[in-house]
């Protein structure tokens, strides 16, 4: 028994390791020598397990030993403060799930699919190197700040370690991304379910069959949360078919609308969702989206590992130069903003110190959830970055191209997209959609719609093309459900913050079950996003072209927040040597978000600066150009560009706030001056041993 | 019959942590909690501790992007 071991162990320290840094080289090397010809997708897959097994393996070694020196004897918050509901001492493995399952949304799903007009190489480099050396890095450490603090959350670090101003910065950062996040993603939706009664009649389905679950779960069998979430997943599967149905029948007009009317219904749904008592809607709603979102996840792992598919995008294509027609600008900084979960996520801070630093039972254990889940929710950003390219590229920018930028009729479309190298053909996309279910799939921006054909490709590949629509609609479905769980979610967040802050001045809107505060300010917050969003339905230019964008420059400055916090905590541990494992990604942030921010303020360039766009609209308007009823519209767009415009310069100017008070702060405490105090908990012995 | 046993073993292991994962088992775990650290208070029945939990839960930023 103990030579196996010690063989084994030989084998581990000397070969193990560098076979996995030879494969992941070898990866990498045949993805960027393979050229012009396809190539398989199993070669990402192998690049991508190896980058993060030696990251996880070395860097975040590095990182627990010697920056962080997590320590197992210290008392945890869950133990130290054990109450049986906040903080409860809970398994690794399962804090692993809960915290993978809190952060893995539908942006690493969106982002790289959008990206993909790039080629596959940018996106899948950022999204490798970002994880392990950025995303990964952030949601370690602010786990590890928030164990350190009892479990505060990232605004209360901000204000502790970095004064009022942090903590200002953090609060309001927090609220602005959660408008545009909830805007971008309601607007993913609607141009998924756009004049298509099936996707639409599913999508509507979910509602009742989310309130019947959470009525079994309340009144019928109260607690038992796998029995209805097994009623429910087959409930919806049901409903896939049933929309298939609908589709078919005469009733299909009930369910076809117009990207502006389908607006105008998920902007009621979202208010009517926000002050609905959680447990009939959201609450089941998020059960049987986390119980769809890792089943899929998990199935579309599988297939592509059994499956192995050909990867038809082109590893670069032309649009590094800015003129793509999914989002206008170049490769630098955009392929950074728009891939921000899957590479760095802000958002992940919110959850590292929310509710799992309240769990762990051990401190070591922050290394393998803090990195760990994010390298895991990495790998979904690099199974959606395959999946979008697996489609062939005409069908691909086909499907992903707004009217405004392709044409409005198919000819002219097929004739654009052609003409760019990516040959695709009226009769294709036709057939394309006919076996989708769909009556057309041009111009269905947003990503939704061909991540759902390229899930339904591979999918019907393994189990046969007269599927096909169901899977489409299935996928649609499920990027739906927890798209609709983080609209519902971020509305309640974000109903709670405005109250919190407006119970500043006026007390009686602070208390969060008082109806008129609850109407109130959940109707500010609906507004706020379904404006944008309305407005988005509205754009010739599709909307996600300004929208995502913003939304990434707000991600990642929530991003820079969370790094800003993490680097003075390590400075003011004494260990400023090391500082540089946080300021790093803080550095490269910076330039990203202020190099994105400044073109889509500045920029001459139509489709990426937000005012030359406004001043050319008004232009036109002044010149006679746009007459008559477009007038009024055109005015609307004006104004939504110079409200996007504001947007971005306070993001910039917020990010470059804190990280200026960062820096002041750490040149403070390493001169011996006054600064805000390191608020680290005394240390105190474990009792309790982990099984 | 020693694999039998051991395979029920390791199902019931795979159940109780399927449980787990998805908070099926809180009542459970809630009663053990009360009985160890509040003997003396008479703990919630299932329906109203569920009731509890769920308005708690959401009272703060659960979900990402």
């Amino acid at each position: 028994m103990t030579t196996t071991n010690s063989s084994n162990n030989v084998f581990l320290r000397y070969l193990l390791w560098p076979l996995v840094a030879l494969g992941g080289a070898g990866a990498l090397g045949g993805i960027a020598f393979n050229r012009g010809e396809s190539i398989n997708s199993l070669w990402l897959i192998v690049a991508a397990v190896c980058i993060y097994a030696l990251g996880y393996r070395f860097y975040s070694a590095f990182i627990a030993a010697k920056v962080l020196s997590l320590d197992a004897t210290r008392a945890t918050p869950a133990e130290r403060l054990a109450d049986g509901r906040d903080f409860i001492p809970t398994n690794r493995w399962i804090v692993f799930g809960h915290h993978f399952a809190a952060i893995a949304g539908p942006g690493p799903l969106v982002g790289p699919t959008l990206a993909a007009q790039f080629g596959y190489l940018p996106g899948t480099l950022w999204i490798l190197i970002g994880a392990v050396f950025g995303g990964c890095v952030q949601d370690f450490v602010s786990l590890f700040c928030s164990i350190r603090r009892n479990g505060r959350s990232l605004g209360q670090m901000a204000r502790d370690e970095l004064g009022v101003i942090g903590g200002v910065a953090a609060l309001v950062g927090v609220l602005a991304i959660m408008i545009i996040l909830i805007a971008v993603l309601g607007l993913v939706v609607v141009n998924a379910m756009r004049h298509s009664p099936w996707a639409t009649s599913t999508v509507a389905a979910t509602i009742p069959i989310a309130m019947l679950i959470g009525l079994y779960m309340r009144n019928i069998r109260p607690g038992r949360v796998i029995e209805g979430s097994l009623i429910g997943f087959a409930l919806l599967l049901l409903a896939v078919f049933g929309g298939g149905w609908v589709d078919a029948s005469t009733i299909r007009g009930w369910f076809d609308y117009d990207g502006p009317a389908l607006a105008l219904m998920i902007i009621v749904y979202g208010f009517i969702a926000a002050v609905l008592p959680v447990w009939l809607l959201l609450a089941p709603r998020d059960y049987l989206s986390t119980f769809m979102k890792l089943g899929t996840i998990l199935a579309l792992a599988l297939a592509i590992v059994v499956l192995r598919p050909e990867i038809h995008m082109p590893a670069f294509t032309q649009f590094i130069d800015g003129t793509g027609p999914v989002f206008g600008g170049k490769i630098f900084p955009f392929v950074f903003i728009t891939i921000a979960c899957g590479a760095i996520s802000g958002f992940h801070a919110l959850i590292a110190s929310g509710t799992t630093p309240k769990l762990l039972m051990n401190e070591k254990d922050a290394r393998f959830i803090g990195y760990g889940a994010m390298m895991m929710e990495s790998f979904v950003a690099i199974m959606a970055m395959i999946a979008a390219c697996v489609l062939e590229p005409g069908i691909y920018f086909a499907i992903n191209s707004p009217a405004g930028i392709v044409g409005a009729e198919a000819a002219k479309a097929v004739a654009t997209v052609s003409s760019w190298g990516f040959p695709v053909t009226v009769d294709q996309m036709q057939t394309l959609a006919q076996q989708m279910g769909e009556s057309s799939l041009f111009a269905r921006t947003g990503g939704a719609p061909s991540l759902a054909v390229g899930m339904a490709s591979i999918f019907g590949s393994a189990f046969g093309n007269s599927l096909l629509a169901v899977w489409y609609h299935f996928a649609i479905m499920f990027e739906a459900l927890f798209i609709l769980t983080t609209v519902d979610a971020g509305t309640r967040v974000a109903r709670f913050m405005l109250q919190d802050m407006l119970g500043n001045v006026i007390p009686a809107m602070g208390r969060t079950s008082w109806y008129p505060s609850v109407f109130i300010c959940s109707a500010l917050v609906v507004v706020s996003w379904g404006y944008f969003l309305y407005n988005g339905t509205i754009d010739p230019l599709g909307g996600i072209n300004s929208l995502w964008p913003l939304f990434g420059i707000a991600n990642q400055m929530l991003a820079a927040i969370a790094l800003c916090v993490a680097t003075a905590i390590i400075v003011k541990s004494g260990r400023v040597r090391y500082a540089w494992v946080t300021t790093a990604p803080l550095v490269w942030l910076v330039i990203v978000t202020t190099a994105a921010a400044w073109e889509k303020l500045f920029s001459p360039e139509l489709r990426i600066g937000f005012l030359v766009h406004a001043d050319d609209l008004a232009a036109q308007i002044a010149s006679g150009k746009i007459a008559g009823a477009a007038v009024a519209s055109t005015e609307r767009l004006i104004f939504n560009d110079q409200l996007d415009a504001a947007l971005t310069a306070f993001f910039l100017i917020v990010s470059w706030i804190v990280v200026i008070e960062t820096a002041r702060i750490c040149w403070a405490f390493l001169q011996g001056r006054r600064c805000p105090a390191f608020t680290e908990t005394p240390y105190q012995q474990a009792q309790l041993v982990e099984g | 019959m020693p694999t039998l046993n051991g395979l029920k073993q390791t199902c019931a292991s795979v159940w109780s942590v399927v449980r787990e994962l998805s908070g099926d088992d809180a009542y459970e775990r809630y009663l053990k909690h009360q009985a160890l650290s509040h003997p003396l208070e008479t703990p919630l029945d299932r329906a109203a501790f569920f009731k509890a939990e769920q308005r708690r839960k959401w009272e703060g930023v659960r979900r990402c992007c």
